[in-house]
């Protein structure tokens, strides 16, 4: 492959307190790849985007993002995590959060400018959450908490974006819409999107990884139900609608 | 009460309760909205190993609660973020070494310790000038961090994670955050006493929260709810021959305690209304 290989882990296991959570994974992300992540909860997805940003360290195994240790490459990441669990009453408006992305780009004891600001509301039309500029973060629907926290990963100007189940908590109509931001999205960076819808996750990705510890599968996205099954550990019923061949994700 | 104020002390009083109120209205909000409530008592309680030393030494006890409630800070920092130990238990042991320190100190100093109520319970009326200079010091100190370092603090208290990712040096602010924790209970030591301090860090913020959300604005209308409790507590407690300290806590206490009812009510109301 030609294309510029972005993130690259090499053999890496994690453990939390003698539990191994990552086992022996090697991952390539490129350029404009748009990877989708399935597997059970508990699988280690949102550790091995965690190890990704460096907020986690592997025990044994290599990281490499842009060419250069996670550390080092996060203001190139955008990162939504999963269903934010931060107190509802926090005063703090939907504007103020998200110009919490500008940070990498302003730095200690400087004051966001005027381009920060400029970003800030392009962002917000973007996902379409402007006129809620001034409402508290916790005022807002699920869906629309989670507009918000998209627009603080964008507003970064990241080259790659991490998403931990990004759909959790928006209701089904606009998750179609939350999809198609990402297909439009995708032109000008990668994606990597942890999720265990695999119904929606197989339609709009480009790349599948199956992970239950250690990473069942890695390309493109037709999936056998034997890899399903053995990422699950158990006969999955494929989400997929009308007739499940054996290239099920395929039918769309 | 308002010949009272004629008089130094009194004069003393309403401005160590100002400057009081400052440092616990903007402190307050933080350790509000991060709920470190009981990071700052375990903070309070320890620092009362200081004033033992003080005695001890011969020293001003404010000086040596000073030293060790910045250093009961850091030690609660540096342990839950580099051991596995939990954050409520190395409060726990902090709070209970603290004061153990203390009575130790306390009691290997000759004579008996005069005025050792109004560390613990506070007594804003012999607050001596030296400490009101110490008090605007402290408070100028807290005042240029906070500017410094609004943003940084903001992603601090609202989400660690996504702050560490965006580059800022969470750990260490957070030590800060701790150690501006650390010097607002030295402040509000004279006022209230270190065993009261957690009322004045929440009370003003607990009404400030229902007026706005917006953090700058929650640290204006604590501090101004800061200095009506502290003067309307200090009227009260010069009326009725009562303990300022205490006074002041009950006050700001009921105060809080209506204003949640009244909200409540209002919120019934409507929706019976609807």
């Amino acid at each position: 492959m030609a294309e510029l290989e972005i993130v690259g882990l090499k053999d890496i296991w994690v453990k939390y307190d003698d539990v191994s959570v990552l086992e022996s994974i090697a991952l390539s992300v490129f350029q404009h790849d748009f990877l989708g992540i399935i597997g059970p909860n508990g699988g280690g997805k949102s550790t091995l985007l965690k190890v990704i940003l460096g907020l986690v360290k592997p025990f044994r195994g290599s990281v490499s993002v842009f060419g250069q240790p996670p550390e080092q490459s996060r203001s190139q990441i955008g990162y939504v995590a999963q269903h934010y669990a931060f107190d509802r009453d926090f005063p703090v408006s939907v504007w103020e959060v998200v110009m919490m992305g500008r940070y990498g780009k302003t730095g200690l004891f400087r004051r966001y400018s005027r381009n920060d600001w400029a970003a800030v509301e392009k962002t917000l039309i973007r996902v379409g959450m402007l006129n809620y500029r001034n409402e508290q973060i916790g005022r807002l629907s699920g869906g629309q908490q989670q507009r918000v926290f998209i627009a603080r990963a964008l507003v970064t100007e990241p080259k790659l974006l991490l998403l931990d189940e990004p759909t959790a908590s928006i209701d089904p109509a606009m998750q179609t819409q939350f999809y198609e931001m990402l297909q439009d999205l995708k032109q000008s960076l990668a994606i990597v999107m942890v999720s265990h819808d695999v119904g929606a996750v197989s339609v709009y990705v480009d790349k599948i990884a199956c992970l239950n510890r250690q990473l069942f599968y890695h390309g493109s996205k037709e999936i056998t139900p034997e890899v399903l099954e053995a990422t699950y550990q158990c006969p999955v019923q494929l989400i997929a609608h009308g007739p499940v061949p054996h290239r099920v994700l395929k039918e769309h | 009460m308002l010949e009272a104020l004629h008089y130094e002390f009194m004069q003393n009083a309403l401005l160590a309760g100002l400057l009081a109120s400052v440092a616990c209205g903007i402190v307050g909000v933080y350790v509000v909205v991060k709920k470190m409530v009981f990071i700052s008592g375990g903070i309070a309680h320890a620092s009362f190993g200081g004033i033992g030393l003080g005695y001890f030494l011969g020293i001003n006890p404010v000086i040596g609660a000073m030293f060790f409630s910045l250093g009961s800070g850091l030690a609660i920092g540096g342990i839950t973020r580099k051991t596995r130990l939990h954050e409520d238990t190395a409060i726990g042991i902090l709070w209970a070494m603290g004061m153990a320190t203390g009575i130790i100190f306390i009691s290997l100093t000759p004579g008996y310790a005069p005025d050792l109520m109004s560390y613990l319970f506070g007594n804003i009326l012999v607050v001596p000038f030296s400490d009101i200079l110490m008090m605007l010091i402290l408070d100028g100190v807290i005042i240029g961090i906070v500017v410094a370092l609004y943003k940084e603090f903001l992603l601090l208290s609202f989400d660690e994670e996504f702050g560490t990712v965006v580059g800022v040096p969470v750990d260490r602010l957070y030590l800060l955050l701790l150690c501006m924790i650390a010097l607002t209970v030295v402040v509000l030591i004279r006022v209230v006493g270190m065993i009261l301090v957690i009322a004045l860090l929440t009370f003003p913020v607990a009404l400030a929260r229902q007026c706005t959300h917006n953090i700058k604005k929650m640290m204006l209308f604590a501090t101004l709810f800061g200095a009506l409790f502290t003067f309307g507590g200090l009227w009260l407690s010069f009326e009725l021959s009562l303990p300022s300290g205490a006074t002041i806590i009950l006050f700001g206490g009921t105060a809080l305690l209506i204003s949640f009812g009244l909200s409540r009510l209002r919120a019934s109301h409507f929706a019976s209304v609807l």
